[in-house]
């Protein structure tokens, strides 16, 4: 890490983790090159899947992983955020309410007793949502997983009180950097880079598969126009609504398409 | 004179996921111990329903972000077995090396940055890495070696997006794949050099008696197929698991606990049990190592599993670059497929220890219904019958290096905890 100004005093860092796979937390424990380097220049206070060492707030930045599941994640998500001076959500759990958001489609208690025995034992809301219903967040860090050049990018920047920058384009532009023929025009697979954030460095297509949207929508997306192109090539609706109802389900922007499609709604 | 002591620790430290521990003694007898799982319900089960057996992968492997490879794969098999679907021998091999690099991955991140902090008292592997930057700067780049070789076969490392069923979406050229020699020639050594290392830690004294259970197969070491092997019981095939192991609520904890059905009684999953019962197939640079740092068998001192650990780790670097070396691309990436209504099941051996899925298909390849049982829930009441053993050798010291030491204790098993297709929340303590 390039740092102009070193701070006066080593910044706090706290992670957290609420409703989540944890991969997220591992990119930051998969930097190996810099984690001794970032670990030079933080403090890192709470961090528990690193470290057992628990120090109390206040912190200058916190992470957040995973989305809000349970009564109790409300009052605790507040009070981190009274804790922290900067709060970033990390990864597509804290930013839209991740995987666990398909259950916001679902009967709750009929998904409680198809996994429990005894439906009685269990506490968690009808619902997942991210962090920034509950909360005001700084910055959000998009990807299921974020992308762990991304996130020194954040720390980084964050170290050095700057605004941290991540693209706003489309994965379409990551895919024409990389070279990557286009499967959406050469072989009609019904991709969702067109409308997806680029961040992942266009991974799906390099790998000969459409994108199935890892990393949410896109500044401006347009999703309606998307889906009439690949209805009108083909691809089945419901198709549509499994590929944009994945871990970023819960995205504003997902959501109303995936629900307009189930619909079988003409409007635009 | 008798006293009721509670020892709680909130928030377990250094293992994946989140968990609390409860301990009630009273006087010398220890009332109950309970590992608290506070991972709220992900219901994974529930919403596989009518999904397409395609995005099963995808879905499978945001179980758990430490061991995608572990989920996507075991969801694949089983559907492949459902099918009948038969792979080529190459993409067999490729799969191989796919488990090898998790292994790796998951294997040196546990016992360089979680476990290995314990034999000298650090917080965490970068304190570690203040006394032993030699070795921890060697365990990082073995652990980047074991990325990298994800992210060539996987796409990524967390969360691969190549898995498919039948094989792959797109094959690894053989260039690409041998341009990873020499960092693997390198790792190779320096987790021989890390083996020896670790066996000279100072291992705190705890065997104790109870029933290893892993996956064997006739001629290599299992990661992906083969039959149930038990230190007590003989082989079963895979498809017999649910007879044989069952999954219980009870009042007293807060996650689905496995048992053996017919005695009610826990067994222990993970690299100790693998390397008891398969030894015999380990490559060469890792069998001798198993003779020249393995303490002798039965292994069942939990404090060993890191030596196992490493071992596997040894393994897994061999085993990768015997693949490589003896690579040619199969002529197809992956095999076509028509689905039917079927069932299926598959185990396969995430680095923590054993998994099992089970998928009903429809006739439209659609999943009816699924049921998945990580490892962890499978060892949790081993987990809580050894620290009852373990615990009363501590019990004159103060609650807080009672805590400590069983946090330890807790750390070899490398629970993890995220995996919570089956974890329930009973009671919830933060600090
Ligand atoms: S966003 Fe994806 S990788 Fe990150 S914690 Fe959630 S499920 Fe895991
Ligand atoms: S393959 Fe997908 S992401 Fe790439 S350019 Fe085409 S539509 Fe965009």
């Amino acid at each position: 890490m390039n740092l102009l100004q070193p701070p006066p005093s080593k910044k706090r860092l706290g992670v957290f983790k609420f409703a989540s796979c944890d991969g997220c937390q591992l990119s930051l424990l998969s930097c190996e090159d810099e984690l001794l380097e970032v670990a030079g220049k933080i403090e890192i206070a709470h961090f528990l899947e690193a470290s057992s060492e628990i120090k109390p707030g206040p912190y200058d930045i916190a992470l957040v992983e995973g989305s809000i599941t349970t009564p109790s994640d409300i009052e605790r998500i507040r009070h981190i955020r009274q804790q922290s001076k900067t709060l970033v959500t990390i990864g597509a759990c804290a930013t839209s309410g991740g995987i666990q958001a398909l259950r916001n489609w679902g009967d709750h208690e009929e998904f409680i007793s198809c996994v429990y025995t005894n439906p009685a034992y269990i506490e968690s809301l009808a619902t997942s949502t991210a962090i920034a219903n509950h909360v005001s967040v700084d910055f959000e860090l998009r990807g299921c997983p974020i992308d762990r050049y991304q996130l020194l990018e954040v720390l980084t920047a964050l170290i050095a009180d700057r605004q941290p920058r991540t693209p706003q384009h489309s994965v379409c532009m990551e895919c024409k950097r990389r070279g990557t023929v286009c499967l959406s025009i050469t072989r009609a697979l019904p991709c969702l880079g067109p409308v997806t954030q680029a961040g992942c460095g266009a991974i799906c297509p390099a790998y000969d598969r459409a994108c199935y949207g890892c990393f949410g929508p896109a500044a401006q997306a347009n999703c309606p126009a998307l889906s009439q192109h690949y209805l009108a090539t083909g691809t089945p609706a419901t198709k549509l609504v499994h590929a944009l109802r994945n871990m970023n389900a819960g995205a504003e922007i997902f959501q109303i398409e995936s629900d307009r499609l189930e619909r079988g709604s003409p409007e635009r | 004179m008798t006293k009721t002591l509670t020892i709680t620790v909130n928030a377990l430290t250094r293992v994946e996921g989140e968990g609390a521990l409860h301990v009630q003694v009273n006087g010398d007898t220890i009332e109950s111990v309970r590992l608290a799982i506070y991972e709220p319900p992900r219901f994974f089960e529930a919403f596989l329903r009518g999904r397409k057996i395609e995005e099963v992968p995808d879905i499978t492997a945001r179980i758990c972000g430490i061991c995608p490879v572990a989920y996507q794969m075991t969801s694949v098999h089983a559907i492949e077995n459902a099918l009948g679907i038969r792979i080529s021998l190459g993409v067999r091999q490729l799969r191989r090396l796919l488990y090898c690099a998790e292994w790796i991955e998951s294997h040196v991140l546990h016992i360089f940055m979680l476990n290995a902090p314990d034999f000298f008292d650090c917080h965490s592997g970068i304190e570690l890495a203040e006394h032993f930057p030699d070795q921890v700067n060697m365990g990082l780049r073995m652990k980047k070696i074991g990325n990298g070789l994800l992210e060539l076969l996987g796409g990524r490392a967390i969360h691969p997006v190549n898995v498919r069923i039948g094989g792959f979406y797109r094959l690894p050229t053989r260039d690409e794949l041998a341009r990873q020699l020499p960092d693997l020639r390198w790792a190779l050594d320096a987790a021989v050099k890390s083996a020896h290392w670790i066996a000279g830690f100072d291992f705190p004294e705890f065997n104790i008696e109870c029933e290893l259970v892993a996956m064997k197969h006739a001629s290599e070491y299992p990661m992906n197929e083969g039959e149930i092997a038990s230190t007590r019981f003989p082989s079963i095939p895979v498809d017999r698991y649910e007879e044989y192991f069952g999954e219980l609520q009870v009042q007293h904890s807060t996650a689905l606990q496995s048992v053996r059905r017919d005695s009610q009684t826990p067994y222990f999953l993970g690299p100790l049990a693998r390397l008891e019962l398969n030894h015999g197939n380990l490559t060469p640079q890792a069998k001798k190592l198993f003779q020249d740092i393995c303490p002798p068998l039965p292994l069942r001192n939990r404090f060993h599993s890191i030596i196992a650990r490493i071992i596997e780790v040894v393994h897994a670097f061999e085993e990768a670059i015997a693949i490589i070396e003896s690579y040619s691309p199969p002529s197809e990436p992956f095999t076509e497929y028509k689905s039917h209504a079927s069932r299926g099941c598959a185990a396969t051996e995430a680095p923590r220890g054993m998994i099992y899925h089970h998928y009903e298909i429809d006739d439209r390849g659609s999943v009816v219904s699924s049921k998945i049982v990580p490892p962890t829930s499978q060892n949790q009441l081993q987990i809580e019958a050894d620290l009852r053993e373990y615990l009363p050798r501590f019990l004159q010291e103060s609650d807080e290096t009672i805590a400590s030491e069983c946090e330890k204790l807790i750390r070899n098993y490398d629970p993890c905890i995220s995996c919570s297709t089956h974890f329930l929340t009973l009671r919830l303590e933060r600090t």
